[in-house]
């Protein structure tokens, strides 16, 4: 196994070259330039494209152009400019093309700042774009977790045929760290998957050899779903209509409780928890730890996939053991703490301590905050 | 009998999608005409505007790939398109004025500045068909659009944009013409830059623009004949064919 030291942004980068990722186009922002830099040196040594856009609005269309024509391919770039990726992302579902993007978040709202922070949380899990659309969303707390779900989102896109967003935040890109990046996948291996996906990639009719598609931007689900049958039986499946698109995207929606990822650490015992996701997640550990040599009986629910979000995780506390769930996040005011709160339905008391502007959360403030909470 | 003329096998035989003496249908025949000539049908991929021209698809559907892009993104949706599938795909934008000249005047200058090697047709009529006669980039000084009821007053929202003579300005494109649909002789010229467009492509050459000029009876509130007669006595003064470019 390789062990090497790198930048969460160029680990997203290389982990994205290994998932078989071949093209790239994305606009410069910070704190991200990471990412299309090294993918700027590394995507043509393995055949691959990177194009820097003349904006975010034009890149994810790019990016939408090359999944079309049937590469896997990804962007990045921060809130404000995954923002302006909105429109991109939402047709990209529509268009079914599993896409891949990357919102290394920084502070908000507006061009709020370039240091890092977790103000994207509502827009990544509940509106990333227009007309109701869902993404899976992975949210890594360190760059070993940054390269392994993006390696994963890559797989999950290409199973699901649905774009996946990495939410990750500036401290994960600019933060240096060993990491053991995941094998190189095969020309063979993404060959084949390139056929897998011929009913609905586009290189001109020869690709597929049964007649035309449209790649239908419009009630795109549907005509994913009858293109796939006509490859297979010569006939539609499902009516082509935006309410029977929109029927089956909700059936996707509901196949992803599976995939439903969440950290659990020393909550067997627990009397109190801890709560975050990506870096604040992170914080949240350090400051169990903390409170555990200090006598606390604390535990962490640590979400990994934030949509679908793991209500389960909380939904199961006993609220005669669990006296509170303390929810820290690098946002104000808090966002995943609506999950947690609508998860815990009042049965036991929740609160929320949050940093932002480009403050990094400390597990001190952590640690004040929750003694602040204790009888 | 000889057979010596006949439908296009690149588009369908419907009706409806296009409004009487739109040249749109026009347009989209020599296209299907010159795919199929040139032995591209299975090859191509149309990337299609928002606006009049996606309704395109009724004519081609069956026939030739399509993509459906978010408004004015099309040279963008192109330029992936064209640089990840195997390079003998001809991969075109079909596109109007609204959709190339306004919203996506970004994406189409950058695709051109790149020399993207795809070919861009673009229909100018001079307004916004699709969503009711709104005043287009396009439009001419007084032209009457349902945004400027009294007319294009240049003070208060400029002047006609000319896409062509823009993009003349950067290095990398190598075919720039304006064509029109305003009679058969031009029909035919406007048949052979497409073909001209589309040689390029095959030929690994750079990018190519082709305007085509069009009416819009139903939004200029004109009957189709009078439309070609404003086209003649004012659209085409303003916007004068000719080849600006050819490398």
């Amino acid at each position: 196994m390789e062990r090497v030291f790198m930048k969460g942004a160029e680990a997203v980068a290389e982990a994205a070259v290994r998932a078989g990722c071949r093209f790239y186009a994305g606009y410069p922002i910070t704190p991200q330039n990471e990412t299309p830099e090294y993918l700027a040196r590394r995507l043509p040594e393995v055949g691959g494209v990177f194009l820097q856009g003349e904006s975010e609005v034009a890149s994810i269309n790019m990016v939408l152009g090359a999944s079309i024509a049937g590469a896997k391919a990804m962007t990045s770039s921060s809130s404000v400019g995954i923002a302006l990726m909105a429109e991109g992302i939402s047709q990209a579902l529509n268009g079914c093309q599993p896409i891949v993007i990357a919102n290394f978040m920084r502070g908000g709202p507006g061009g709020g700042t370039i240091q890092p922070a977790q103000s994207d949380y509502l827009q990544g899990t509940k509106a990333i774009g227009n007309g109701g659309c869902k993404l899976i969303v992975l949210a890594p707390c360190n760059v070993q977790e940054a390269a392994d779900l993006t390696y994963e989102a890559f797989r999950l896109a290409e199973r699901d045929r649905n774009p996946v967003l990495i939410l990750a935040d500036g401290c994960i890109a600019s933060m240096m760290e060993p990491v053991i990046l995941p094998p190189m996948r095969t020309d063979e291996e993404l060959e084949k998957e390139r056929l897998a996906r011929r009913n609905w990639i586009s290189n001109g009719v020869r690709t597929r050899g049964w007649g035309s598609i449209k790649l239908d931007l419009w009630y795109g689900r549907a005509a994913m779903v009858n293109a796939e049958s006509q490859g297979a039986c010569g006939k539609p499946v499902v009516e082509h209509t935006l309410e029977s698109a929109n029927r089956l995207w909700a059936e996707l929606y509901e196949t992803w409780e599976n995939d439903i990822r969440v950290e659990e650490y020393r909550t067997e015992d627990a009397e109190y928890i801890l709560t975050g996701y990506g870096t604040g997640g992170r914080v949240c550990r350090a400051a169990v730890d903390q409170l555990r040599e200090k006598g606390y009986r604390v535990g962490l629910i640590r979400p990994i996939v934030v949509n679908p979000f793991p209500a389960n995780a909380y939904k199961k506390l006993d609220s005669q053991k669990v006296k509170f769930v303390l929810c820290s996040e690098m946002a104000i005011p808090g966002q995943m703490f609506e999950d947690v709160q609508a998860s815990l339905c009042d049965r036991i008391p929740s609160y929320y301590y949050g940093r932002s502007g480009g403050h990094i959360l400390e597990e001190s403030e952590v640690i004040d905050a929750f003694m602040s909470h204790l009888d | 009998m000889e057979k010596i003329y006949s439908r296009t096998k690149a588009v369908n035989q419907v009706s409806g999608g296009f409004c009487p003496g739109c040249f749109h249908g026009v347009i989209v025949k020599i296209i299907g005409e010159v795919t199929e000539e040139m032995g591209l049908i299975d090859k191509a991929v149309c990337v299609i505007g928002v606006g009049c021209c996606n309704n395109i698809y009724g004519y081609v559907k069956g026939k030739v790939d399509m993509v459906n892009t978010p408004h004015g993104r099309a040279p963008a949706v192109a330029t992936g398109l064209k640089r990840m599938a195997p390079q003998d795909t001809l991969v075109y934008t079909y596109q109007g004025d609204g959709d190339c000249a306004a919203i996506g005047l970004s994406e189409i200058i950058y695709a051109a500045n790149r020399g993207e090697k795809i070919t861009v047709i673009f229909v100018n009529n001079s307004t916004y068909g699709m969503t009711g006669g709104q005043m287009a980039p396009t439009t001419l000084i007084g032209q009457k659009s349902t945004t400027t009821p009294k007319g294009r007053d240049a003070d208060d929202v400029g002047y006609p944009m000319h896409m062509c003579e823009l993009l003349n300005t950067l290095r990398a494109p190598v075919f720039i013409t304006r064509v029109s649909c305003d009679t058969a002789p031009h029909i035919l010229k406007a048949k052979e830059a497409i073909r001209k467009g589309f040689q390029n492509q095959i030929d690994g050459k750079g990018f190519s623009f082709i305007e085509i000029m069009s009416s819009c009876p139903t939004n200029w509130g004109l009957s189709p004949v009078d439309s070609v007669k404003f086209m003649q006595e004012n659209t085409l003064k303003e916007f004068p064919i000719g080849t600006l470019r050819d490398n």
